[in-house]
C-alpha cells in the first residue's frame, strides 16, 4: 500500500517527532509511505477565518501534492475535518474532490482502514487523560459525543490507546470540553481562549494524569503553552508518538 | 401595501425549496420503544440508571408521581372525597380562605361565588379537579372549564388537584394527539409542579409568583361520595 | 451608526472577574448536565430532534399556508391579529392598543421578540409603566441590563449582587444573600402589581395554526398570572413561531424545557385560544427580518430555533463570557447566528467569537447547523470587509505565504528562528497576544522536511 504522509504545517514547523513518529509507525506496519516535501498546508487558518479567496492558492497547491496517491494520512483531526468538509474555496475539479476523498486521518485509519489489532512497540506505563478535539469528535466522529447519551458509546482512539501496554487513561469531569484553541481564535480571543484552556488543564491535572495524550497537536501545543506557564506537572503527547513506542 | 400583505408577499416569495414534506407525528405512546420507537421502554444498555419506565399494559400512575415529585410537587391516595377534605384540612390546618372548583371538596368559597379573578388574592388553597395527568412530568391540565376562574390556578397560595387515577397518559403524545380538546376554552394549562424559579445562582426555589405548593390528591371520579 | 460590538474584549472583562465567570461557568454548565440526564431518560430523543426538524422545515417551507390558517382560526376565536413589518411597527401597534384603551400599567412576562423589538423603553417613552414579572427579568429591568441568557436572564449575576439590587429598590436587607428571602421578596413586591395592571403581555413559545392558539412555557407561572388577571392580553409571536397542529406541541414540548433546563416540561405550559369573556386578546404577528432570513437558502434554518437555551448552555465560549459579552439581545451560539442578521456591521465579529467545537449543533432539539451557521457567517462578514482589520491583512499575508512552498520554508525558518533567539522580554510584549497566559513552544532543531530529507534522502 502507498500512502501520501500529510504534514500538516505547523507539525512540520513545531513538532518534527510527531510527524516522525506518524511516519515510523506507518513504516512499521509495513505500508510504504510518500512524503511529497513540497506540501505547505490546506487552507485551514484562512478559511476558518472566513477568508475563502486567500485560501484558494493554498488549498489548489495541497491538491496538486498529493495528486498521485490513493490515500493521504495526515496526524491531525483539524486539518484532515478541513479538506474533507471545507476544502471549497478552490474549483473543485476531479482531482481535488479525489484528493478531498483520499485524505484519511491517523487514528481512523489505523482503527478503521487497517484495523490494527495490535501495537508490539508501544509500552506506555503513565496516567493518561485523552483529549480528543473538537474536529475530531463531532466533525470525524472519532467517538459518541456526551451531547448523544442515547446513542451506542465508541472511542476509536481509547480502542487504540487499549492496546498500549501499561498505559491507564484517567477520567475527567468534562470529557469531551472544548479546550479553546480554536485556530485564530486563541490569539483575537485570547482571555476566553487561555481560560478554557487553562480550565481544561486543570481537570486532567486533577484527576491525576500525568499526561494529556490527543491526535491533535494544534491542541496539545495550547494546552501546553499553559501548562508551562502555570508550571503544572503535566506532559502533553501526540497518540502517534505512544503508538509508536513512546516519545522520541 | 399593508403589513399584512407585505409580509405574506416576501414570506410566499421567499420559501426555501424544496418544500419539505409533514412528517408523521405520533398521536400517543408507542410502547414497541426500540431505538426508532416513541415510547417508554430503553432500548440502550448503557442507560443503567434509567429504569423507571412502565411495560406495556402497567399502570403510569407511579411514574406521575416520580415525576411529580422531582418537579416540586407532591401525591397522595384518598379512597373517597371525605378522606380528600380531611388531607386537605390536615396539609393546610391555617387555610383561612380555601377556593374550590371542585365538587368533592367545597372549602369555605365555592368559585361559582366569584365573579372577578381579583378576588382570588387572599386564597390561601385553591381545589380543583383535573381530567388529565401526563406520566412523564408529573403535570396535571387544568382548563378554564375545570378552574371556572382562569385565575384560581396561579393566584392562589398552595394548589390541590384531584385527579382520577386512570385519567393519567404516559407521554404528551397521548395528551396533545388525542385525548385534549385544546380550544375548549380560552384558557388552559399543563401544571408541573408548584411555580418555581431557578433565577438566582441557578438555586431552585418553589413559589416563585404562582403556587408555592401542588399537591395532587389521587381519587378516582366516581367516588365523590357526599357532598 | 453603533459601533461593532467588542466580545472577545467584554469577555476578557468578565473573566478578569472570577467569581462571576466560575460561578456563571458553574451554574451553565450544570443546566448542560441536567439536559444530558433528562435526554437519557428518553430513548427516542433523536427520533424527537428529526421530527421537530422536519416539523419546522416543513411549516416554514409552506409558512403562508400556516400564517393565514393561523390568522383566520384566531380571528375566528375572537382574537384580533395584528401585523407588523419591524420592531418599529410592533411597538407602535402594542402602545396604541394599550393607549386606546386607556391601559396604563402592563405586567409583562419574559419574551426574546419583545426584547428584540427593544419595547421597553418605547413604551416607557409613550407614558406607559411596563413591569417585568419573571423574577429574573425583573432583576434585569431593575439593573437596567438585557437579559444575558433566554430563560435564566440573571444568570450571570451572584446571589450577593442581587441582594445589593434588592436593598437598593426593595428595601431589603442588603446582608440577607439568602435566595429564598430574596425570591420572596420580589413575590411580596410583584403581587400587587399584578392585582392593579390593567393589562398583561406575554409572548408565545409556539403558534398552533390548526387551532389559532399559542402556547407560552414559564416556571414562575407569571405569564398566567399576567394573562388571566387583567382584561387586556396582547401577545407578541414571531411568524416563525408556527406549528401546524395541536399533535406538533407534543414533539416540541417534550424537546424544549429538557434541553434547556434537563426539566421534563416547564412548570406552566399555558394555551390561548381567544380572549376570556367580556375580554380582549390581541396578538402580534411579527416579521423584523425573519421573512428576509426565509428567503437565503444559506441562513433560514435559524428560523428553527424553538430558543431552549440548549446551545448557550453547552458553549464553552458562552460559559467564559457571560451573555452580556455579546452586546445583543440574543447571545451565545444562537446569538452569534440570528444578531449579524440585524446588523452586519455591529455584530460582524460575533461569528469570530467561537471555537467552532460543534456542541452546539448537536444539543439543539430542531436540529440547526448552528457551528455550521457560525462558519458561514464568517464568509459574509469577510468578504464584506467587515473583519478586524488586523486579522484581515494577517489573513491575506498567511494565504500568500502557505500558497508556496518557498516562501512558507523561509518563513518557517524566520519563525523557528526569532522563537529560538528573541528575549522573553521581546516575546513577551502586549502585541503578542499567545504570550499573555501561555509561553511559547520550544522549537525543535530542525522540522519534520529537513529531518526526512537526511533521514530518507528526499522524497
Amino acid at each position: 500500500m502507498n500512502i501520501g504522509l500529510f504534514v500538516p504545517c505547523y507539525v512540520d514547523a513545531l513538532f518534527p517527532e510527531v510527524a516522525i513518529a506518524t511516519l515510523e509507525l506507518l513504516e512499521g506496519l509495513g505500508i510504504d509511505v510518500g512524503y511529497p516535501a513540497d506540501q505547505t498546508c490546506c487552507g485551514q487558518p484562512m478559511a476558518n477565518s472566513g477568508c475563502q479567496p486567500e485560501s484558494a492558492a493554498t488549498e489548489a497547491h495541497f491538491a496538486a501534492c498529493f495528486r498521485d496517491f490513493e490515500t493521504v494520512v495526515g496526524p491531525s483531526g483539524s486539518c484532515v475535518h478541513h479538506v474533507r468538509f471545507h476544502l471549497d474555496a478552490t474549483e473543485q475539479t476531479s482531482e481535488v474532490v479525489r484528493v478531498r476523498r483520499a485524505v484519511r486521518e491517523l487514528v481512523e485509519f489505523l482503527h478503521d482502514d487497517l484495523k490494527v489489532g495490535a501495537f508490539p512497540r508501544a509500552r506506555f506505563p503513565h496516567k493518561v487523560g485523552l483529549h480528543d478535539s473538537c474536529t475530531a469528535i463531532r466533525g470525524l466522529g472519532h467517538c459518541r459525543s456526551s451531547e448523544h447519551p442515547t446513542r451506542p458509546a465508541f472511542s476509536k482512539t481509547r480502542d487504540l490507546l487499549a492496546k498500549v501496554e501499561g498505559l491507564a487513561l484517567v477520567e475527567i469531569d468534562r470529557p469531551d470540553e472544548c479546550c479553546g484553541f480554536g485556530g485564530s481564535f486563541c490569539v483575537t480571543d485570547e482571555a476566553v481562549s487561555s481560560k478554557m484552556g487553562e480550565d481544561r488543564v486543570r481537570d486532567f491535572h486533577r484527576h491525576g494524569a500525568e499526561y494529556i495524550a490527543s491526535a491533535d497537536m494544534s491542541c496539545l501545543l495550547h494546552m501546553k503553552g499553559i501548562i508551562d506557564r502555570l508550571g503544572l506537572p503535566l506532559k502533553v503527547i501526540h497518540v502517534a508518538q505512544i503508538l509508536n513506542g513512546g516519545p522520541a | 401595501m399593508t403589513a399584512r400583505e407585505t409580509i405574506l408577499a416576501t414570506v410566499r416569495a421567499n420559501l426555501p425549496k424544496p418544500a419539505v414534506s409533514m412528517p408523521e407525528v405520533p398521536t400517543s405512546t408507542d410502547h414497541s420503544g426500540t431505538e426508532g420507537g416513541v415510547g417508554w421502554r430503553r432500548s440502550l444498555d448503557d442507560l443503567g440508571e434509567v429504569h423507571d419506565f412502565p411495560d406495556e399494559g402497567e399502570s403510569p400512575v407511579p411514574y406521575f408521581r416520580r415525576h411529580l415529585d422531582a418537579m416540586g410537587g407532591r401525591s397522595f391516595e384518598v379512597a373517597d372525597a371525605a378522606a380528600a377534605r380531611a388531607k386537605v384540612a390536615e396539609l393546610f390546618p391555617d387555610a383561612k380562605v380555601v377556593c374550590s372548583a371542585a365538587d368533592e371538596v367545597p372549602g369555605t368559597r365555592r368559585i361559582a361565588d366569584v365573579v372577578d379573578p381579583h378576588d382570588l388574592a387572599d386564597v390561601d388553597v385553591g381545589i380543583v379537579r383535573s381530567r388529565l395527568g401526563v406520566a412523564e412530568a408529573g403535570a396535571v391540565w387544568l382548563s378554564g372549564t375545570d378552574l371556572v376562574v382562569d385565575a384560581l390556578g396561579v393566584l392562589a397560595q398552595h394548589l390541590v388537584v384531584l385527579l382520577d387515577p386512570s385519567a393519567v397518559v404516559p407521554t404528551l403524545h397521548d395528551a396533545y394527539g388525542a385525548r385534549l380538546d385544546l380550544a375548549s376554552s380560552p384558557y388552559g394549562v399543563f401544571m408541573a409542579g408548584p411555580s418555581a424559579t431557578a433565577d438566582i445562582e441557578g438555586v431552585v426555589i418553589y413559589g416563585a409568583q404562582g403556587a408555592r405548593t401542588m399537591t395532587i390528591l389521587l381519587l378516582a371520579a366516581d367516588a365523590t361520595g357526599e357532598i | 451608526m453603533s459601533r461593532p460590538v467588542d466580545a472577545a474584549a467584554n469577555a476578557a472583562l468578565f473573566i478578569a472577574d472570577p467569581a462571576h465567570q466560575e460561578t456563571h461557568d458553574r451554574l451553565v454548565w450544570g443546566m448542560r448536565q441536567h439536559r444530558d440526564k433528562a435526554v437519557a431518560a428518553i430513548p427516542e430523543w433523536e427520533r424527537l430532534r428529526d421530527l421537530a426538524s422536519k416539523l419546522k422545515e416543513h411549516t416554514l417551507t409552506h409558512l403562508d399556508r400556516y400564517l393565514e390558517q393561523f390568522e383566520a382560526n384566531a380571528t375566528k376565536r375572537g382574537a384580533q391579529v395584528h401585523w407588523a413589518r419591524d420592531a418599529a411597527e410592533h411597538n407602535e401597534i402594542v402602545a396604541q392598543i394599550f393607549l386606546d384603551r386607556g391601559a396604563r400599567r402592563i405586567v409583562k412576562s419574559k419574551s426574546m421578540l419583545q426584547e428584540e423589538c427593544g419595547m421597553m423603553p418605547y413604551l416607557a417613552g409613550r407614558g406607559l409603566e411596563v413591569v417585568e414579572s419573571d423574577l429574573g427579568e425583573r432583576i434585569q429591568q431593575l439593573d437596567h441590563e438585557g437579559p444575558s441568557h433566554i430563560f435564566v436572564p440573571a444568570i450571570h449575576k451572584l446571589r450577593t449582587d442581587v441582594a445589593a439590587l434588592f436593598a437598593k429598590n426593595l428595601g431589603t436587607d442588603p446582608d440577607d444573600s439568602e435566595p429564598h428571602h430574596l425570591a420572596e421578596a420580589m413575590r411580596q413586591n410583584a403581587r400587587p402589581k399584578f392585582l392593579r395592571a390593567d393589562a398583561g403581555m406575554t409572548g408565545a413559545n409556539f403558534a398552533v395554526a390548526e387551532t389559532g392558539g399559542f402556547v407560552v412555557c414559564t416556571n414562575e407561572g407569571n405569564a398566567d398570572i399576567g394573562a388571566t388577571l387583567p382584561k387586556l392580553h396582547v401577545a407578541s409571536v414571531g411568524i416563525e413561531k408556527l406549528v401546524p397542529r395541536a399533535r406538533d406541541l407534543g414533539v416540541f414540548v417534550r424537546l424544549l424545557a429538557r434541553s434547556g433546563l434537563g426539566s421534563a416540561m416547564t412548570q406552566y405550559t399555558s394555551h390561548f385560544h381567544g380572549p376570556k369573556p367580556g375580554g380582549e386578546l390581541h396578538i402580534v404577528l411579527v416579521d423584523n427580518t425573519r421573512s428576509a432570513r426565509l428567503g437565503s437558502p444559506e441562513f433560514w434554518e435559524v428560523l428553527k430555533c424553538i430558543r431552549c437555551g440548549a446551545c448557550m448552555n453547552t458553549c464553552p465560549v458562552y460559559r467564559r463570557s457571560g451573555g452580556l459579552a455579546y452586546g445583543a439581545t440574543y447571545s451565545g451560539p444562537i446569538g452569534v447566528i440570528l444578531d449579524p442578521g440585524f446588523d452586519h456591521r455591529k455584530y460582524g465579529e460575533l461569528p469570530f467569537h467561537s471555537t467552532l467545537c460543534g456542541s452546539c449543533t448537536e444539543v439543539c432539539p430542531v436540529k440547526i447547523d448552528v457551528s455550521g451557521q457560525i462558519a458561514k457567517w464568517r464568509r459574509v462578514i469577510a468578504s464584506e470587509g467587515l473583519m478586524a482589520p488586523g486579522e484581515s491583512i494577517g489573513m491575506k499575508a498567511l494565504g500568500a505565504t502557505l500558497a508556496h512552498p518557498a516562501t512558507f520554508h523561509a518563513a518557517e525558518a524566520i519563525g523557528l528562528a526569532a522563537i529560538a533567539h528573541l528575549p522573553r522580554a521581546v516575546v513577551d510584549n502586549p502585541l503578542n497576544p499567545w504570550t499573555k497566559h501561555r509561553e511559547m513552544p520550544t522549537p525543535p532543531a530542525e522540522t519534520f522536511r529537513s529531518w526526512h530529507e537526511r533521514n530518507r534522502g528526499g522524497a
